[in-house]
């Protein structure tokens, strides 16, 4: 590799999707290989693993984001173990719901996106700003949508300059969307969406939030086999991460494990109804 | 047709030397040292925005002295260079070694090439783990590399400070002791630097992934009370 220098008007700037483009010619040859061969067909065979359901919630110190751990390839569970809530950066953390391999390497673009540019331009982008760069990025995956590698994130962060908080949701063309207090994503997502909304209560603790969030990836598994619930036999349980003004933190297994265990407990004491 | 003149090849390197020395002693210095808890970056800059100690990768930083725009372009193509290569292989696949390298080459090629050489020298600075130590990667003008595993010197005046510096320098001192002996060997007998003056970055182990650290006014005036 050669030092990567620029004249003046071919600069990328601080942008490292266009750094790449540059370097690589156009990004999308990878869509135009796939383009080619019948992807159409292996999709519906459902033969790619996807992930399912993300839940973020706003409580008074920031937000919390949940995701179960199962990713399925039609009827198969292809992994009881993935994870699909990252941080993008200090302040945000980013969720992900669809096929899993397009998903996973748009959340390390997005992670090395807002990294390059805090480093090349010695500040941070604004939340909006890194939510906008996250919907650029499922706008130039669109033609791989089609053909059904959809990939729908979920984002949320601690939005430094209004010191709240904030949900952004996008749809598969990158149209973007702020939630007001909760959201959640992908095959389980309808119903750890009712879980929260009869849960929800404004200006909840960081506990409350975390156990709710629980909750609704339960309810969600409950419902959808596409969605793992906590596996109390293979101690797998979900990955919950909050986002304050202090950043990123991913909540410890152990307060998970805990979380999921009493939830469970009291399901069946109550009958398993 | 005019017949160009006949230059010697030694003459024109020494010209192109002399011109980019020049540069490089008009500005201020800067110091690179190990402490124990990594490495410190401190060089002698009042400006507070026009940085030039800056962040490459999780565990290198990156600084420069000389003309301002010229350094700063090799830093944000250092920049470029080690997240493309973080991105396509591994975060653990990026290091200074490479990196100095692919300066040099750069940095020679435009020394014998171009019109006018340029005037900067820089210095990539990676931190060590449990195997390897921090190693500080001080390259000049014309591609020269050298590679120092304890401080080095950048800009004009380097030899002085570097001897001010080196009679007190320890392996392994603390961040308030390494940062008060370059202060000190910055400043020179006659002139004391105060916080202002100054840019003042680190290597910090227990920083975690990313180990950059800039130290504003208020912990660089921490750190010497």
């Amino acid at each position: 590799m050669t030092l990567p220098i620029f004249q003046a008007h071919e600069d990328p700037g601080p942008s490292f999707v266009n750094l790449l483009t540059k370097q690589r010619g156009n990004l999308s040859s990878h869509v135009n290989r796939f383009e080619s061969s019948n992807l159409e067909s292996m999709v519906t065979k459902a033969s790619i693993p996807h992930g399912t359901t993300i839940v973020a919630l706003r409580y008074s110190d920031g937000i919390v984001m949940a995701g179960d751990r199962r990713a399925t390839e039609g009827n198969f569970i292809a992994h009881r173990r993935i994870e699909k809530v990252f941080s993008a950066d200090k302040y945000s953390a980013v969720g992900i719901a669809g096929a899993a391999g397009p998903a996973v390497e748009m959340v390390r673009l997005f992670q090395t996106q807002l990294e390059h540019y805090e480093k090349v331009e010695g500040v941070t982008l604004s939340l909006e700003g890194k939510a906008n760069q996250l919907s650029q990025m499922i706008r130039s995956n669109l033609s791989m949508a089609m053909q059904g590698l959809v990939v729908v994130p979920l984002f949320a962060g601690w939005d430094l300059q209004r010191r709240i908080g904030r949900i952004f949701t996008y749809d598969v063309t990158g149209g973007r969307y702020e939630e007001v207090a909760y959201h959640a994503i992908g095959s389980g997502g309808k119903d750890a969406r009712t879980t929260v909304k009869l849960g929800f209560r404004d200006a909840m603790t960081r506990d409350e939030a975390v156990r709710l969030a629980i909750s609704a990836l339960y309810e969600a598994a409950d419902e959808d086999s596409a969605t793992g619930g906590p596996d109390l036999v293979r101690g797998i349980y979900p990955i919950i991460a909050t986002v304050e003004r202090t950043g990123f933190a991913r909540v410890e297994e152990s307060e998970v494990a805990a979380a999921s265990q009493a939830l469970v407990a009291s399901k069946s004491s109550a009958g398993g109804n | 047709m005019t017949v160009p003149f006949y230059v010697a090849p030694e003459q024109v390197m020494k010209d192109r030397a002399d011109y980019a020395r020049k540069g490089i002693a008009r500005g201020r210095s800067l110091i690179g040292t190990v402490f124990e808890g990594g490495v410190l970056l401190c060089a002698e800059n009042p400006s507070r925005s026009l940085h030039k100690i800056s962040e490459i990768y999780d565990r290198i930083a990156f600084a420069g002295v000389g003309k301002y725009n010229e350094f700063d372009q090799l830093r944000v193509a250092g920049i470029r260079h080690a997240d493309t290569k973080g991105f396509t292989y591994s975060r653990d696949d990026v290091d200074a070694r490479s990196l100095a390298n692919v300066y040099a080459q750069y940095l020679g090629q435009v020394f014998t090439h171009e019109m006018k050489p340029l005037e900067v020298e820089i210095l990539v600075a990676e931190l060590g783990n449990s195997d390897q130590p921090s190693q500080l990667f001080h390259i000049l003008y014309d591609g020269t590399v050298m590679d120092e595993n304890s401080f080095t010197v950048l800009g004009g005046d380097a030899e002085a400070i570097a001897e001010r510096f080196g009679n007190e320098f320890m392996p392994d001192w603390s961040l308030p002791d390494a940062l008060k002996s370059a202060i000190k060997a910055l400043g020179g007998p006659d002139r004391a630097l105060s916080s202002r003056d100054l840019e003042v970055a680190v290597l910090n182990r227990s920083n975690g992934r990313r180990a950059f650290d800039r130290l504003d006014i208020k912990a660089i005036e921490s750190a010497l009370s």
